[in-house]
């Protein structure tokens, strides 16, 4: 720890300019939280206050309220500044949840027997397929 | 230390941050620090079909450990001077080092 330079003296990407803001968080295994940010720290842990998690099918969206989430550092992979005019203008449409949860899991079907024939055809021609299901993204 | 002063010459820059979930982001870099954390303003996703979520967002704080390349502007890196602070760094690190 003693490597670590205070923030204070660094031109530091700090996020403390977003605290107070809608903030839309994308984790490591894919989720999209939309919350107001309310703390954080050095390892990027986050408070996350009113959080909704948006689930994207196609041109599609629906929206889970989660209530006040703290999220460890190490699954965030990126905090956006939601622009509430853009937003306003979203080319999507809103969806009731069970409509999206069955959009998102017909997705997920689609895609695992894509990749099922793909490493079979693979397989064919001789190459090894080893997939394991880790961090997806 | 040596890639954060790199860093720090480019802001200002516009730059395209590729993550490890094969995202990929061009915007202006704003700041970084010592994790090489990344904040861009002005972002536009690369394939902005793909990747709707983004679409509402105009800027962003990227976490350093989840980046895979940063792209830049050719123009806007003096090699000469990059191979002098890596030859000094490689005789002398200052911080950081096995994490």
């Amino acid at each position: 720890m003693d490597n670590f330079i205070p923030q204070i003296f660094t031109t530091s990407a700090s996020l403390v300019d977003s605290v107070d803001r809608k903030l839309l968080v994308v984790l490591r295994d894919g989720r999209k939280l939309i919350g107001v940010l309310r703390s954080f720290d050095q390892f990027a842990n986050l408070v996350l206050q009113d959080t909704i998690e948006r689930i994207y099918v196609g041109d599609a969206y629906g929206d889970i309220p989660r209530g006040i989430f703290i999220i460890r550092g190490e699954n965030v992979v990126l905090l956006g500044e939601i622009d509430l005019d853009k937003e306003d203008e979203l080319p999507l449409r809103q969806v009731p949840v069970e409509e999206i949860l069955l959009a998102q899991r017909e997705e997920m079907e689609a895609r695992q027997r894509r990749e099922k024939l793909k490493n079979k055809l693979l397989h064919d021609q001789g190459f090894s397929v080893d997939f394991t299901e880790t961090d997806l993204y | 230390m040596l890639f954060y002063s790199f860093f720090k010459t480019l802001i200002g820059q516009q730059v395209t941050v590729e993550l490890k979930n094969d995202l990929a982001i061009t915007g202006i870099l704003t700041s970084v620090d010592q994790f090489l954390n990344i904040k861009l303003d002005e972002i536009r996703a690369v394939d902005d079909a793909k990747y709707p979520h983004m679409m509402a967002v105009k800027n962003c704080f990227i976490r350093g450990s989840v980046v895979r390349y940063v792209q830049l502007p050719a123009s806007a890196v003096d090699t000469a001077l990059l191979q002098d602070a890596a030859r000094r760094e490689a005789q002398q690190p200052t911080t950081g080092g096995a994490h």
